[in-house]
């Protein structure tokens, strides 16, 4: 059917492929996207820092390969062993750049009492600087990194064939997105975020650190984060200095699409939103997937005002 | 004492909300704020638990220095408040409320027997224990505020407008427990604008107009004086 503008063959005769290519693309979307939903719930900031946060990850990826000598397939020990190093170090960079920012930008700012606005302003202008400053270290360019994982199938059902690397992306984050759900729920921890986020004054009166679990949301979307940044080099195989900038505006859409503040509506949202794009981007072309995405939300939006699932972390709060 | 509040004056930007307050507390006692509204009462509440940093004076609790002791360390140190609107965690279970108050202790036993004793001490609340705090009615929402600061076991157990917005049978009620608590060991410090009753518990109480202490005696001696009569509990 080329030439029609719309391509219905295309996607129904491959739906199982296009469904898995979107899971695994949307899996990264809900990795950041729990970033922002878990810093929302607690404070009610869109932290726009928190796409800076991923890029960093993404160039400490880089950067431990290139320090670690990977070329392009090496030996499975080997894969094994850049692939936790890589884990391990973009985790740890991510966490400590969500804390660093959390400490040097917005407490200031909450003990001053400073009105919203100026939080979100403080947020972009972060996110600014220190994509900008990657820029300048690091170059303009797009960044390679060796080929790691080799894309291979590895099975089949029907006519869909999973790859490995969509097979590691989507277990990742649902292994992660299920160690948060029971972190936050089943916790003494946890039930302190969960107090902050529904009433932070009264967790203060029940001996909760206010200061401590603002700067744990922020190491646990950091975290994920760095995960996040190691699937996308897996899947990508490249980086740049303002890499964070679609890819958080997508995360953001996502925790939107769910339900901001809801940590299995970040899930649900990243999830529906790969689909949705690697749906349109089959049916037209590639072009058309940003298009394709915002429109989901903005339908959404007209009838579910909250996201889908709406607001959870900080349900009805007082 | 247990609580000394000496001098305090606090301000809300510009406007100095208590011009000077000094109320004590002595182990064991009740003892009532009463004023109207705007006095300043929740004020003082939400300063001696940390939530509103103080301009000048000082407070002591157990003898050492409170004054700028940040809120959760006051839990520790013995002092939980229900506050004034219950504040309840609207997602969180009766359960899970309860838990919160007794977050930062260790002792899982002897929180076991707290947990019994207020279910003891509110039976409706062991009912629903499964239930979402925000789903419960204003008079549950009120026990189980009460009932989770127990949980902390504190020294100084501080108590806003307990009888807000309730029934005036149940009204009586959580009266009654307070009473109990208070025999059971624990010293109260009880914001109230039912001044009746308040008086009628407490062993002594201070009245508070705009941000200042205007009189203080025995709560029989309060509920006999003709001012407060007047302005307080509606007798002509």
């Amino acid at each position: 059917m080329k030439g029609t503008f719309v391509d219905f063959d295309a996607l129904f005769g491959h739906l199982g492929q296009h469904t898995v290519d979107g899971l695994s693309k949307g899996s990264i979307y809900a990795l950041v996207a729990l970033g922002y939903t878990l810093v929302y719930g607690v404070l009610r900031l869109i932290n726009f820092a928190h796409s800076e946060v991923f890029m960093i990850g993404t160039f400490t990826v880089v950067g431990t390969w290139s320090v670690l000598g990977a070329t392009d397939s090496p030996a499975i020990g080997t894969v094994i062993l850049l692939l936790l190093a890589g884990l391990v170090a973009a985790a740890a960079a991510s966490g400590a750049t969500a804390v660093a920012v959390e400490r040097i930008a917005y407490r200031r700012l909450r003990r001053m009492n400073a009105p919203p606005l100026i939080f979100l302003i403080t947020a972009i202008g972060l996110s600014l600087v220190l994509s900008e400053a990657f820029g300048l270290w690091q170059g303009r360019l797009v960044k390679g990194m060796p080929t790691i994982v080799e894309r291979s199938v590895l099975f089949t059902i029907g006519n869909t064939e999973v790859t490995n690397i969509q097979a590691i992306t989507v277990v990742a984050a649902l292994i992660m997105m299920f160690g948060l759900d029971t972190f936050i729920n089943r916790t003494r921890y946890g039930r302190g975020v969960r107090a902050v986020a529904q009433n932070p004054d009264t967790a203060a009166l029940m001996g909760v650190n206010k200061d401590r679990v603002i700067a744990l949301i922020f190491l646990l979307g950091g975290l994920l984060a760095g995960a996040a940044a190691l699937l996308y080099c897996l899947r990508y195989g490249n980086t740049r200095f303002n890499v964070g900038f679609v890819l958080g505006l997508k995360a953001f859409t996502a925790a939107v699409l769910g339900g901001i503040g809801n940590l299995r509506g970040a899930l649900l949202g990243g999830l529906l939103l790969g689909i949705v794009e690697v749906y349109a981007a089959t049916l037209t072309s590639s072009n058309w997937e940003d298009v394709a995405a915002f429109v989901v939300l903005v339908v959404v939006l007209l009838f579910r005002p909250t996201g889908l699932l709406g607001e959870s972390l900080g349900r009805a709060r007082a | 004492m247990l609580l000394e509040i000496d001098n305090l004056t606090l301000r809300y930007g510009r406007i100095e909300a208590l011009h000077g307050i000094s109320i004590t507390v002595a182990e064991g006692e009740i003892v009532a704020l009463i004023g109207a509204n705007g006095a300043g009462k929740t004020t003082t509440m939400r300063a001696v638990s940390g939530l509103r940093p103080v301009a000048t004076g000082s407070i002591k609790f157990a003898g050492e220095d409170i004054t700028n002791l940040r809120a959760d360390l006051r839990v520790i140190r013995g002092i939980c408040q229900s506050p004034e609107g219950r504040g309840i965690f609207p997602g969180m279970t009766v359960l899970e409320n309860l838990d919160m108050g007794a977050y930062t202790r260790r002792d899982t036993s002897a929180i076991a027997s707290d947990l019994d004793r207020v279910f003891g001490l509110f039976p409706r609340l062991a009912e629903r224990r499964k239930q979402a705090g925000g789903t419960l009615s204003g008079g549950e929402q009120q026990m189980l505020a009460v009932g989770r600061a127990l949980m902390a076991r504190p020294k100084l157990l501080l108590l806003d407008e307990p009888s807000m917005g309730l029934a005036p049978m149940v009204i009586q009620q959580i009266f009654e427990i307070i009473t109990e608590i208070n025999q059971q060991g624990t010293t109260i410090l009880l914001v109230e604008q039912n001044a009746q009753q308040a008086l009628s518990r407490a062993h002594r109480a201070y009245v508070l107009e705009t941000g200042k202490i205007v009189q203080e005696g025995t709560g029989q001696d309060l509920l006999t004086d003709s001012r407060v009569r007047d302005a307080y509990l509606g007798v002509a």
